[in-house]
């Protein structure tokens, strides 16, 4: 073992396998150059035993004189002093001399070889052509070689080689040079794999008695280094590292099982009390001290592990992992306090502080000693660890020493620095060569005095003593805290930032931080009250400095302290009228410790400027109840995602097209998380506090919150508000809550007064119920609603009726009007007169306050119109459409309405409000034209659709006079007979009237009513002169179509224009009963001009096939539409077509006779058809046509006698 | 002493502690080692051989405690924290432990009336933990 002192840091093994030399001395000298440079060059792969993957080395080898000290004497383990192979150099040619000299020397050599057991030999051979030469008659030099394999190599003849010319550079020698060297290789690692088998053999055997009692760590320990130590020399660091871990191991489960009470007894000697701390020493590969002291089995746990991890260090290094050295260096001053903890061993306090700071800045130095800068910055991952460590342990020492307490060390904490520094040692010189402060300088001075400590401490902790700086990194780390919602740091943290900002005299944020501690449930009550205090304390202070502080008040966010949870409308609707009192109640939960009385607490209100009403949908987040409850804030549901459904649908055909889910807040979420500032951090919030200046208030004085729930109470003013912000006030302190979310509106309205008509469910006339409508020809009793709203009514003030003539008010005694308050509670009843002039009817209404109801009753009749609009039920008349009245049907009742717009003039208005009301007509009447031969009769039929009962007398047409009741539904028909003399009238007007009264009205009350309806062309045309027609002659058919009214404007169909306007019917001819035979063309088209009373008359023959009465044939008609007019074509039912008569006329001239069947299949034909664009025809509605000769019968006799008999015959 | 933390994006779910005194501490010491994960997993993302292993084994040694991480395929981190005394804790051990609780968390999240993101408070978790602490302490 060579001592190392000299060697320099960066250690390179010098240790090399050694080789002895025997024989010629000069020669191997010569020769030692070229070999030790040449060995080296090439690789030799390395086969192991065990199944151990072959390695590729490259040898080298210190080659040494053979001496027979050398050789290893039994029992010894060494291997680094072993001599792995011995070679014997011979020049010799000459045979004589060989067997003079050479021959037995080489005898004595092997001779001590075989005695220590060595079989690692080789004989080289050395020819030169020098020698050669001047020997020129000698045996052949194969000879010599041959003589030496002969005499010393039995059957090992690769044991002996020969060399030539090895100081020459001829290829021959080269070639040598290469066989020689390989087989040099060769046989060194036959060595290495035989002698370290052995080795290896020998150390499992040993480390197999570890259970027996006499075994001993130390002792093992130096075998396995020893192996360690020839990997170390062969390069193989890997190996070598794996052998150090093997005893780090083996010492570690002994440690563990000691702690699981199986402790061995060489253990003991590491369970000694720590007496020295002076930390890992790295500088050097080998600490031979700590190793002497192993060897010895007086090392302690420290020194073990010391040296343990400056080997591995060392190995590390070597093979270029640095990091791996942080890492484990962490890990082993972990192990070791857990380790030292296990076995009880007794330290002085602070004294493993000290070691473990010194470890770590000795391994940090040795890292940085190996290491450029840019690659110590690119792995502070790796060293940041370490920093730490030894920070946190100059710490406690700090604290244990009394450094950093305030009044410096007392007597004991410097003796407890005595007894630290003490442990330390005295620095040790190889450490010492160096002008850097080491990490032993360095902790010395930081124990010596608190200013050094202060230095050193802050050095390595840097930012952390000023306030300022520790409060942005505190603050920092706050952030990272609130946003990952991790409470009990986020309490620290801000316990820590209340402590800075106070030394910092940050009064807002302070106060802020405050706030937030004060209702922190992680802190103790204690605590809480403390932060508590130092908000009321600041509050209840006077603004003493008033030059220095302008702003004296301190706005501080109410949501640290407060919870706002509900808030809550009295009534609930948040809608009253002005006068009215809205209370606004707010539910507040309390997070402080203790009551507070507040000096007022406000809520600035904004006026919002939209029409009332329009609030209604604003106010979604608003309960029935008029509560308004606020989502408790936590950043956690803030960013939660806010799914809605999304559902589209196909235009066409309403068909599901795509369903999806968006997200509403996305805007919130997807912003950037480090530019969004949180509320919760105060400092952000501070800005967000401003008041808003000017704005309205809600004002509540001298309020008490006390922990938990609270409830406030305001009055609001008028006006559609939105609320704002609330704050308290405490003293120079004002809690502010920015913004209300979701959005809360009141509404304090005015209103405009209002005029309403109704009818009155209750006629106190007739005391019958007449059910939700008024009807007309009765008087009826009609309530005035007036809402005054803001107008207070004033004495003159009257209401201005334009009276109508169809719809006059009755005169009734003095009425009353009745006042009601908003909440429809009977205030006044007070008279009410009415005037009423030719034109206007007067009412002046008694005086009223605003925002009260003002109702009276009036009667008033509805004339029932003479006319009653055609129904569609009925067949045409030609009533007269009141102009003045608009009246329409209701189907389900078949009533008449009629609406009889009333004009008002209030006093609170100049323009004249338009009432609308609506009259039934009770009664539905229908007149119709019967026949019985020649006899007319004109058939009235009077309907009451009402609900009242009437009854109806006089009812006149001719001179008949009948006094029947009219019950409900039920129909009165009258009947008369219509005869004339001379020519038919072309049309009849006819009137029809009756008095009617509700059924238990006395007599006076009958009222007329009238109807009056028009008949069309009753005329029946007899034959013309001539006689009737008979069977089987021919006669001639008029079809007289005239049209009675116009069309209405609108109808487009009707304008084909040629000049004229006309309208293109078709019309057709049929006879289903088979009376008739239609002959020639049973049907056309004809165009009608646009104009009423047009006619236009079609001819043709038709022929009857049976004698008597028979009835016309029928005839109908169609709009013609050609194929241009649009396909689809809406029904008109407002076109007064009609298709008024036809005429028969007799022909006894015998014209063609064309068969029924013919005319059926020319018909036929003709339907059948085909056209290109079909033209279309298209139905009148119901009533549009009337059939003028509908029911009339005519006479035809029967044929000749002839004729009759044949029938008689057939 | 034990300690036992489910955490999503860094925002724990479930944190429990036992002894509870010095909780504080600990929580500090996760929040920390939430980091070391975070490095952990982009480093296991190179390599692809290596992604289905969710155990990250030891994230943080102190002198005091081990801190050992797991961490699911959807990036839910657990982490346990043991006495570093407590030497008959080995790896596997722990790694049984993480097996169980990532069971329980899968458990806790098929439950449809949890909502996710919340702290979980549910007795199966609760117990499968605290049967591990017993366990372990």
């Amino acid at each position: 073992m060579e001592p190392h002192e000299e060697k320099p840091i960066i250690y390179t093994m010098e240790n090399k396998p050694i080789v002895t030399c025997a024989g010629d001395q000069n020669l191997f000298t010569a020769l030692y150059g070229s070999l030790t440079q040449q060995l080296p060059r090439e690789p030799m792969e390395w086969r192991r035993s065990y199944g151990r993957a072959p390695k590729m080395i490259y040898l080298e080898a210190n080659f040494v004189q053979f001496k027979e000290e050398l050789l290893p004497k039994e029992g010894n383990k060494a291997l680094l002093t072993f001599p792995f192979l011995h070679i014997y150099w011979t020049d010799c040619c000459d045979t004589e001399v060989y067997k003079a000299s050479v021959k037995e020397d080489m005898q004595r050599w092997q001779a001590a070889l075989r005695l220590h057991g060595s079989v690692d030999w080789l004989i080289a051979v050395v020819e030169s052509d020098n020698k050669k030469k001047n020997k020129t008659n000698i045996l052949p030099r194969t000879s010599i070689v041959d003589k030496i394999r002969n005499d010393f190599c039995n059957k090992q003849s690769d044991r002996c080689v020969s060399l030539c010319d090895p100081l020459k550079e001829s290829s021959r020698s080269q070639e040598s040079w290469s066989s020689f060297l390989m087989k040099l290789r060769t046989l060194l690692l036959m060595s290495f794999t035989r002698n370290l088998g052995r080795f290896e053999d020998d150390m499992r055997t040993l480390r197999e008695k570890r259970t027996e009692p006499g075994w001993s760590f130390c002792d093992y320990f130096m075998v396995q280094e020893e192996l360690a130590f020839v990997f170390e020399m062969l390069q193989q660091f890997e190996e070598a590292l794996v052998q150090y871990d093997e005893l780090d191991a083996l010492f570690t489960q002994y440690v563990l099982n000691f702690g699981a009470g199986d402790g061995a007894n060489w253990l003991g000697s590491f369970c000694q009390p720590v007496r020295s701390w002076n930390g890992l020493l790295l500088r050097r590969p080998i600490d031979m001290e700590k190793r002497d002291l192993i060897q010895r089995g007086e090392a302690s746990l420290l020194d073990l592990r010391s040296y343990l991890f400056s080997r591995q260090c060392t190995l590390l290094i070597f093979l270029q992992r640095p990091w791996e050295v942080t890492a484990r260096a962490l890990e082993l001053l972990h192990n070791c306090v857990q380790e030292l903890r296990l076995l009880e061993v007794s330290v002085v306090s602070g004294a493993l502080d000290c070691w473990v700071f010194l470890s770590c800045l000795e391994v940090l130095h040795r890292i940085e000693g190996c290491c450029d800068r840019s690659q110590l910055e690119a792995n502070s991952s790796h060293t940041v660890g370490l920093w730490t460590y030894a920070t946190e342990k100059l710490r406690s020492l700090g604290d244990l020493c009394g450094l950093v307490s305030e009044n410096g060390p007392n007597s004991e904490d410097l003796n407890k620095t005595v007894d630290l520094l003490a442990g330390l040692g005295a620095e040790r010189p190889e450490t010492g060569n160096y002008d850097e402060i080491t990490p032993y300088k360095k902790l010395k001075e930081a124990l010596s005095s608190v200013e050094a400590f202060e230095k050193h401490y802050l050095v390595s902790v840097r930012s952390l003593g000023d306030p300022q700086s520790a409060e942005n990194f505190l603050l920092d780390s706050l952030k990272s805290y609130v946003s990952e919602s991790w409470s009990l740091p986020l309490t620290h943290t801000r316990k820590q930032i209340a402590e800075c900002q106070k030394q910092l005299q940050k009064m807002d944020e302070y106060l802020q931080t405050s706030a937030l501690l004060a209702s922190d449930t992680n802190l103790s009550d204690e605590e809480r009250r403390h932060f508590c205090q130092e908000i009321l304390t600041f509050a209840s202070q006077t603004a003493e400095g008033k030059g220095q502080q302008k702003d004296a008040r301190v706005a501080l966010s109410m949501s640290s302290v407060t919870r706002l949870q509900e808030l809550c409308f009295r009534p609930s609707s948040a809608l009253v009228h002005v006068s009215a009192a809205l209370l606004l109640e707010l539910r507040l939960c309390s997070l402080m410790p203790v009551p507070v009385t507040l000096e007022h607490i406000s809520a600035s209100i904004h006026f919002t400027e939209e029409q009332p009403g329009s609030t209604a949908q604003k106010r979604a987040a608003q309960n029935p109840d008029g509560t308004v409850t606020f989502p408790a804030a936590s950043p956690a549901s803030a960013s939660a995602l806010e799914l809605c459904e999304m559902l589209e649908h196909s235009p066409s055909d309403n068909t599901l097209s795509s369903a999806g889910l968006a997200c509403r807040n996305m805007h919130l979420l997807m912003r950037r998380n480090d530019s969004a500032t949180s509320l919760d951090t105060p400092n952000t919030a501070l800005t967000a506090l401003a008041l808003e200046d000017g704005a309205q208030m809600l004002r509540a004085s001298d309020v008490t919150l006390s922990p938990g729930n609270n409830s406030i109470v305001f009055t609001a003013p008028p006006g559609v508000y939105t609320l704002r912000q609330l704050c308290a006030t405490l003293g120079r302190v004002q809690l502010v809550l920015p913004h209300l979310y979701p959005v809360v509106q009141y509404e304090v309205y005015s209103q405009e007064p209002q005029l309403s008509i109704q009818p009155l469910t209750v006629s106190h006339l007739v005391c019958v119920v007449v059910s939700e409508h008024l009807l007309a020809g009765l008087p009826q009793q009609v309530k005035f609603t007036i809402l005054t709203g803001h107008y207070s009514v004033k004495k003159g003030d009257a209401l201005q009726l334009s009276n109508t003539d169809s719809m006059p008010v009755l005169h009734s005694s003095t009425r009353s009007a009745r006042i009601l308050s908003s909440s429809a509670e009977l205030v006044a009843e007070s008279a009410l007169s009415i005037q009423s002039s030719e034109k206007v009817t007067s009412i002046s209404l008694p005086v009223t306050p605003p925002y009260h109801t003002l109702e009276f009753l009036l009667d008033v009749l509805c004339h029932i119109p003479s006319c009653p609009a055609r129904m569609e039920s009925e067949r045409l008349t030609n009533g007269q459409i009141s102009h003045r009245t608009r009246s329409r049907t209701r189907f389900n009742s078949g009533m008449t309405l009629i609406d009889q717009k009333v004009s008002v003039d209030c006093p609170w208005s100049i323009y004249s409000t338009l009432v609308s009301l609506t009259f039934h007509v009770p009664f539905k009447v229908k007149h119709s034209l019967l026949s019985v031969g020649r006899r007319k009769f004109i058939q009235v039929c009077l309907q009451n659709v009402s609900d009242t009962n009437f009854r109806l007398t006089n009812q006149t047409l001719t001179e008949n006079q009948h006094t029947p009741s009219l019950e409900l539904q039920q129909c009165v028909f009258s009947v008369w007979e219509l005869r004339w003399s001379g020519v038919s009238p072309v049309s009849l007007h006819c009137e029809f009237s009756a008095s009617f009264a509700p059924a238990d009205a006395p007599d006076a009350a009958l009222k007329p009513y009238r109807y009056h309806f028009t008949l069309e062309r009753v005329s029946i045309r007899p034959a013309e002169g001539e006689q009737d027609c008979r069977t089987g002659a021919l006669c001639r058919l008029e079809v007289s179509l005239t049209r009675l009214s116009e069309p209405s404007d609108s109808d487009e169909e009707y304008s084909d224009t040629d000049g004229l306007r006309t309208t293109r019917l078709l019309y057709e001819v049929i006879d289903n009963n088979s009376n008739w035979a239609v002959c020639g063309k049973s049907s056309g088209v004809v165009s009608m001009p646009v104009a009423a009373m047009a006619t236009h008359k079609v001819h043709m023959e038709v022929m009857p096939l049976f004698a008597g009465h028979l009835p016309f044939p029928s005839i109908r008609l169609f709009k013609y539409l050609p194929h241009h007019a649009s396909p689809v074509i809406p029904p008109d039912t407002d076109s007064c077509l009609e298709n008024d008569s036809l005429s028969l006329d007799d022909q006894a001239e015998t014209a063609s006779l064309r068969s029924r069947g013919s005319v059926q299949s020319l018909g036929s034909g003709e339907s059948a058809q085909p056209r290109g664009p079909m033209p279309k025809r298209q139905a009148f509605g119901p009533g549009q046509v009337f059939n003028g000769t509908q029911g009339q019968q005519v006479l035809v006799l029967p044929a000749a006698d002839h004729h009759l008999m044949e029938v008689n015959v057939t | 002493f034990l300690i036992c933390v489910a955490i999503r994006a860094n925002y724990p779910l479930y944190i429990r502690s036992v002894p509870t005194q010095g909780e504080l501490k600990f929580h500090y010491t996760v929040h920390t080692s939430l980091d070391v994960v975070e490095e952990k997993i982009s480093g296991v993302g190179k390599a692809l051989a290596d992604q289905r292993e969710l155990y990250l084994g030891l994230l943080y040694p102190t002198e005091d405690y081990k801190v050992y991480g797991y961490v699911t395929n959807s990036k839910v981190k657990f982490v346990i924290v043991v006495d570093s005394s407590n030497t008959s804790l080995r790896d596997n051990e722990i790694r049984s432990m993480f097996r169980k609780l990532h069971n329980s968390f899968t458990d806790v999240m098929c439950n449809p009336f949890y909502n996710p993101g919340d702290p979980i408070q549910s007795k199966a978790f609760d117990s499968i933990v605290s049967t591990m602490m017993v366990q372990a302490c």
